[in-house]
């Protein structure tokens, strides 16, 4: 029976494995548990920028592109499960799209040399490359998200926060706790007190925070949440009647799901973002004519053009272009892994391609290096419209206070050598 | 027919009494443990270390550990995640503070905090009993993960309040980190889940299991014959707890390699270890690895078929896989209320009749 069992399973793996000649890039998508309402849209957008790829240009460099999709439903020991079974079919580059996940793979990935690529989340320090030559996080990251918060917090002040009250609401997990650090070094030099209220994940309860928000009255409130947590923590605002104007979520806290259920109530809302949403641009026309109209959109399309799906198809699309990089540097068209890490290092998104791509006025020109990982790290706010059910951009992108960041992240990733005993890298 | 009594003559009462009286069942034993010292070592893969064995050995560890407290000594206890957290955080502290000792002393060290912690949560099982007790072990679980959370001490002040494991070796292998081998991490597992359900088996069958036992079938006729509640209840909750411990320690440190207290640690494990304990068998060493291999190797099989051989949207499959383990949880429930161990037993029994039944 147990031979049997033994047998099956080994059939089933190895069953699952893809040709060997296309370029792999697994996605590691949860489309179930209290995560999957983000979880959904942003998978969708990851895969139908590969699938426009290969429908209109058959890939990249005449190499197709499978992006086989691993369930991890946000939980770390599936996210661990699925990078193991899909790492010997030549996987890539990982992402995870989960910060608990990104800490457990960082060591893996560096043991194993296959590039981990995490926008907008994941361990902040790995944008020194010198430490982390194996992970890339531009364009921008949770310290970044914190400092262009506190930044547009201090224009709408005048330039100054002296005195403020500013309450940070977050995931009580890696993913919140990330920001928590800057804050207090910002709420230093500029003179703001932070409180510092975290909800157990998934976050459905969290009515005991938000009385403290009622009791405190703090000016401002942040927000780093996901999943069921954004929805309920804007209901509560809502039911608390705090000023929406004045509570800003990071930007995974800036979807329509996190939204919509609260209805009029959530107008006002503001949330930060790294690059524009909406279907207003010509890459949508593409999409419609290569992958929407023969029925190709992954789940039949449902969240077209959302927030959350422009960021999975952004990751994407910088995964593509660190691809197409590798390759004119490698001269061949089948990489290795070790060659992507090399075409990351040497990524160039300008303006001028965003536009040729189809997306102008998109996100911010990328610019990579051996010691830069992570990109300027620029961020702008976004605010939502309960009456025409769409985001508006309110803000410029706005560049993080270096002075702050630097020598955190500095510090950061020399701890994280010195607990792993690794010698920096040297960049030239 | 083969499998039977007859011919196996016993002349010491030593002999009599020994884990496996028939010949068979011993063999079978010896042969899967050298099966699974000596040939899966070699062939082990990646895949197959992380994803399904070093997961079903440690899991079979704290089920173990929570058999030891629910199975034999009869408290319910619900804080299985929260000693495993101890075990984690245990070992995570010690590994940083004292790293030129051995990662394996750790863990037991480990062990023996979470044997602490255990009995220290154990004292309100002589006022109260089941439900009651129940709910004061969910307090530990709550109260464990909260302090994780809150006292930045046992995170080592890290801005993300994760643990990472250190690389660390054994005799000069490296057995934590990522650049461990495959068959590194599985014989650190296997020692340790052979070690310690040889522990479990002796401790169950001697003096001290069966005041458990006593303790378990009637507390009060237990006491008159001599039992001390007061021992026998603490000791069950400080032999449960070091089993657990251990599993939290090699959870963290073997598998997982990173880990932030309330996810890996939160309710859900404690109630996944109870599911493996009630599905296995309730008082069975055997039937603590039978549940534990139901909950850890059926979800990565029904994944593995649906959404690899079938090729079904992840979703789909991941909803049905949730779908056909309830389903089964109840399927052999009913069948079987003492579950897989009293199956197994049952089987034997049929076994050593046929073909001549009665």
């Amino acid at each position: 029976m147990k031979l049997r069992f033994a047998a099956l399973a080994t059939a089933a793996v190895m069953a699952a494995g893809p040709a060997m000649a296309d370029l792999v890039v697994p996605n590691l998508s949860y489309r179930t548990g209290p995560y999957a309402a983000n979880g959904n849209q942003y998978a969708d957008g990851f895969n139908d920028y590969f699938t426009l790829l290969n429908e209109r240009d058959g890939g990249i460099g005449g190499q197709k592109i499978q992006v086989p999709e691993c369930e991890t439903a946000y939980n770390t020991e599936k996210g661990v499960e699925c990078y193991e079974s899909t790492k010997g079919n030549g996987a890539l580059v990982y992402n995870p799209l989960s910060t608990g996940i990104t800490y457990q793979l960082i060591p893996k990935v560096t043991a194993d040399g296959i590039p981990m690529y995490t926008p907008g989340y994941g361990r902040t320090s790995a944008k020194d490359g010198a430490v982390f030559p194996w992970v890339f996080n531009a364009p921008a990251n949770y310290w970044d998200g914190a400092s262009v918060s506190v930044k547009y917090l201090l224009d709408q002040n005048n330039g100054s926060l002296e005195g403020k009250k500013i309450a940070l609401i977050y995931h009580n997990s890696a993913f919140g706790k990330e920001p928590i650090r800057t804050l207090q070094e910002l709420g230093k030099k500029h003179g703001f007190t932070l409180t510092e209220l975290p909800v157990e994940p998934p976050g459905q309860e969290q009515k005991s925070q938000w009385l403290q928000i009622r009791r405190d009255k703090p000016d401002y409130v942040l927000m780093w949440g996901w999943g069921v947590m954004n929805q309920a923590a804007i209901q509560e605002a809502a039911n608390i009647r705090f000023p929406m104007e004045n509570f800003i979520g990071v930007w995974w806290s800036g979807g329509e799901v996190d939204v919509l259920p609260a209805g009029a109530g959530a107008n006002g809302y503001k949330s930060l973002t790294f690059n524009g949403v909406g279907q207003d641009y010509p890459y949508y026309e593409q999409l419609k004519q290569y992958v929407i109209d023969p029925g190709k959109a992954s789940q039949g399309g449902p969240s077209i053009g959302s927030a959350v799906y422009s960021r999975g198809m952004y990751a994407a699309l910088v995964i593509a272009e660190a691809i197409r990089k590798a390759q004119e540097l490698a001269g061949t068209s089948e990489i290795t892994p070790a060659q992507l890490r090399d075409g990351f290092e040497a990524l160039n998104i300008t303006e001028e391609r965003m536009a040729e791509l189809g997306l102008p006025n998109f996100g911010q020109p990328i610019v990579l290096s051996c010691a830069n990982h992570g990109g300027e790290g620029q961020g702008r706010v976004q605010q939502w419209n309960a009456e025409t059910k769409t985001w508006s951009l309110v803000s410029e992108f706005a560049t993080p206070d270096a002075e702050v960041l630097e020598p955190l992240i500095q510090a950061d990733a020399q701890a994280f050598a010195a607990e792993n005993s690794i010698t920096p890298a040297t960049c030239n | 027919m083969i499998y039977r009594e007859a011919g196996d003559f016993k002349t010491t009462y030593q002999a009599d009494n020994q884990t496996f009286p028939l010949r068979l069942d011993r063999m079978g034993y010896y042969a899967i443990l050298a099966v699974a010292f000596l040939v899966i070592p070699f062939v082990i893969s990646d895949y197959w270390a992380t994803s399904v064995m070093v997961p079903f050995l440690i899991y079979a560890i704290a089920a173990l550990g929570l058999n030891i407290l629910v199975g034999y000594a009869g408290q319910v206890s619900l804080g299985t995640g929260g000693f495993m957290a101890v075990g984690a955080y245990a070992t995570y502290k010690l590994t940083t503070m004292f790293p030129d000792v051995s990662i394996l002393i750790h863990v037991i060290v480990s062990g023996l905090v979470t044997a602490l912690v255990g009995m220290l949560f154990g004292l309100p099982s002589l006022r109260i009993k089941g439900f009651y007790l129940a709910v004061a072990t969910l307090a530990a679980q709550f109260f464990l993960i909260w302090l994780f959370n809150k006292v930045p001490w046992f995170y080592n002040y890290s801005a993300s309040g994760q643990i990472t494991m250190p690389e660390r070796t054994v005799l000069g292998q490296i057995v934590t980190g990522p650049a461990t081998p495959a068959w590194a991490k599985y014989l650190v597992c296997l020692t340790f889940a052979v070690a310690l359900a040889w522990l479990a088996r002796n401790l169950t069958r001697g003096t001290i299991g069966r005041k458990w036992m006593a303790i378990r079938d009637m507390d009060i006729a237990a006491e008159i014959i001599g039992v001390n509640p007061l021992t026998a209840k603490l000791t069950a909750f400080g032999v449960s707890s070091f089993l657990i411990g251990i599993a939290g320690a090699l959870f963290f440190s073997i598998y997982l390699g990173a880990a932030e207290a309330s996810e890996a640690f939160g309710i859900n494990k404690s109630f996944l270890v109870l599911f493996m304990v009630i599905i296995g068998g309730l008082g069975s060493i055997f039937g603590s690895f039978a549940g534990a291999a139901f909950m850890v190797l059926l979800p990565v099989f029904l994944k593995n078929v649906l959404s690899g051989s079938l090729g079904w949207p992840t979703d789909l499959a991941a909803h049905i896989e949730l779908m056909i383990v309830g389903a089964l949880i109840v399927f052999f429930l009913i069948v079987e209320p003492h579950g897989l161990a009293r199956l197994w037993r049952l089987t034997k029994e049929k076994l050593r009749l046929w073909p001549f039944p009665h």
